[in-house]
């Protein structure tokens, strides 16, 4: 089982991002869960969703607590929560910045680290505001390149089901997709 | 069918919807709320043709089911936690008046302290009322179950209501896959609700009136039979459903690897989705066990737990509520229905997972543990209700 753990802020959309992942994996005939982290949200404070991905029935009904990637949708959160917390040994993590994945990657101590510029991405494609942008189908475009777990066919598929601004959050993700940066600059 | 992904609060609107309901009252509470936004939607949209009624309270939505049913309607609500506990009077009034509503309770700790997460403690304070309760592990149970209630609840023999409980935030906000039955299927499992009494402004009858003494207990015996009856009819709903579905769920009771099982556990809801993962480990590392998952509550599965008796060395139970001053209610209600019976392995109580508090698979690897080791030290000595995990260093499984 592939367990994806997703730090947003409330209103970014990181619930979002983790059901929408989910569905991709699920449209390439995975079992999948996707879930928030149990807790109160609000809008701007720390939120913390999960994804669960496994080719068997998927039992397990706990909170994720090792996971093997692990998805930051805000570079500020750094700061705020320790985001590698449980992470695998060998484990990925995907953030949400115009830094250089090497000075996170020391930051954090963690080897695998890939990068997107997601915030410029959402923007120039009109997903909510300089304030608050909604930056989660750009990230789950990054996810799918950076973790191979799902093609970014599939994830434009769950991404066009989205009731409102389906296109440009497809064309947010694809281009996503294009501009992340693999651990070790592949 | 169609396979898609959502969360248990869809899948139970879904249920309903694709049961036929046809009068809606509910009144919005967390985690609950979702499944209320999304069946006025689903009405409002025209793709389900039934009457939502806006009520004032929990209490007022159980009435207006009741007084749907007694019209012949099929009837539905969804609540929780204080929501239900508001009801109560009224799932004593729709038990005795013998309206087959369904309603779907979110499992949901009972404050204070103020809490929204799973616990059953909510349902399991219902146990008197005369509704049959189902408690589900995936969010395709609680679809299937809406459909099995209402074919158990409005079965003449039966004639009760019922209640299908999903755990809080486990299942009500956690998306997975489910497949949705074409409504055909549905429809030719689960006629229109036609029942030989209701109210009629062209046949008048009287509900509800006052009874001496000499008759009233009468009814409570009828209720009594029609409880018991509901065994036989949900174990003969859940074949039925299997044939049309490929889906069971295992009648009255969801057991798994339980036939060769030294140590048993034995518990409700999501939890017990979690415990099979373990038994596999376990298995796989030379240790024969079994989970039991509590599927119904109300009528109770006596026959199923006598079954395990036979088998298990010891049963551990899982409480997710508690009766304060006498263990767990699962932990009551097994013991008092082996009292009789001659085998009798020891059981043990373990209370978790309440207020939402997460069930690992190590808690459950170590719960197994525990019961082991109690079976083999002889179980007089030992307290035999263990709150596992307490952070207050008063048990000694904690983790610093």
């Amino acid at each position: 089982m592939i367990e994806i753990r997703f730090h947003g802020r409330g209103g970014q959309g990181a619930v979002v991002a983790s059901q929408l992942f989910a569905d991709a994996a699920f449209l390439e005939g995975k079992d999948v869960q996707a879930f928030p982290y149990f807790g109160v949200e609000r809008r701007g404070a720390p939120v913390t969703a999960f994804t669960k991905i496994d080719s068997d029935k998927i039992r397990d009904k706990a909170m994720i607590y090792e996971p093997d990637i692990v998805v930051v949708l805000e570079p500020s959160l750094l700061q705020a929560v320790n985001v590698t917390e449980g992470l695998k040994e060998g484990g990925l993590v995907l953030i949400n910045t115009e830094e250089d994945a090497k000075d996170i990657s020391e930051r954090l101590g963690v080897k695998n680290v890939a990068t997107v510029g997601a915030t410029k991405i959402a923007l120039a494609n009109k997903l909510g505001s300089r304030v608050q942008p909604i930056v989660n189908t750009a990230i789950v475009g990054a996810l799918a390149k950076a973790s191979g777990l799902v093609s970014i066919d599939s994830v434009l598929k769950a991404v066009l089901k989205l009731p409102l601004y389906a296109d440009r959050n497809a064309e947010a993700a694809k281009q996503a997709y294009e501009a992340t940066a693999l651990p070790g600059g592949a | 069918m169609v396979k898609e992904i959502m969360a248990g609060n869809k899948a139970t609107a879904y249920g309903a919807m694709l049961a036929r309901a046809q009068v809606i009252a509910a009144y919005p509470i967390t985690p609950q709320t979702t499944i209320v936004e999304r069946i006025a939607d689903l009405i409002a949209a025209g793709k389900w043709d039934a009457k939502y009624v806006m009520v004032e309270s929990e209490h007022s939505a159980m009435a207006a089911s009741v007084a749907a049913s007694n019209t012949g309607a099929r009837a539905f609500t969804a609540t929780s936690a204080h929501g239900l506990a508001l009801m109560h009077e009224v799932l004593m009034w729709a038990a005795g008046a013998r309206t087959p509503c369904v309603l779907v309770n979110v499992n949901r700790a009972m404050g204070p302290p103020w809490s929204v997460y799973a616990d059953h403690q909510d349902s399991m304070a219902q146990r008197d009322t005369g509704v049959i309760q189902f408690y589900c592990e995936n969010n395709q149970e609680i679809l299937d179950s809406i459909v099995i209630a209402y074919k158990v609840a409005e079965d003449p023999s039966v004639l009760l209501p019922a209640m299908v409980n999903q755990d809080a935030f486990y299942l009500s906000h956690t998306s997975e896959p489910v497949d949705i039955p074409d409504q055909e299927l549905v429809d030719g499992y689960l006629p229109p609700f036609r029942p030989s009494i209701k109210l009629d402004v062209e046949d008048p009858k009287g509900f509800g009136s006052f009874i001496m003494p000499p008759q009233y207990m009468e009814f409570r015996a009828h209720m009594a039979r029609g409880m018991d009856a509901a065994r036989e009819r949900i174990r003969k709903a859940d074949r039925e459903w299997k044939e049309i579905t490929g889906r069971s769920y295992g009648g009255m009771m969801d057991m798994y690897r339980c036939e060769d099982a030294d140590f048993i556990l034995f518990g409700a809801g999501t939890m017990m989705s979690t415990a099979k993962e373990v038994v596999d480990a376990l298995r796989k590392e030379g240790r024969r066990v079994g989970v039991a998952r509590l599927r119904v509550f109300r009528p109770f599965p006596y026959e199923e737990v006598r079954y395990l008796a036979d088998r298990a060395h010891a049963i551990g139970i899982l409480d997710r509520a508690f009766t304060f001053g006498r263990g767990g209610p699962l932990y009551n209600e097994t013991n008092g229905q082996l009292y009789n019976h001659k085998n009798r392995p020891p059981t043990k109580n373990y209370i978790v997972g309440v207020g939402g508090r997460d069930v690992r698979q190590k808690h459950i690897r170590g719960i197994f543990d525990d019961l082991e080791r109690f079976e083999k030290k002889g179980y007089g000595n030992e307290g035999e209700v263990h709150w596992w995990g307490l952070l207050d260093g008063s048990t000694p499984e904690v983790e610093r």
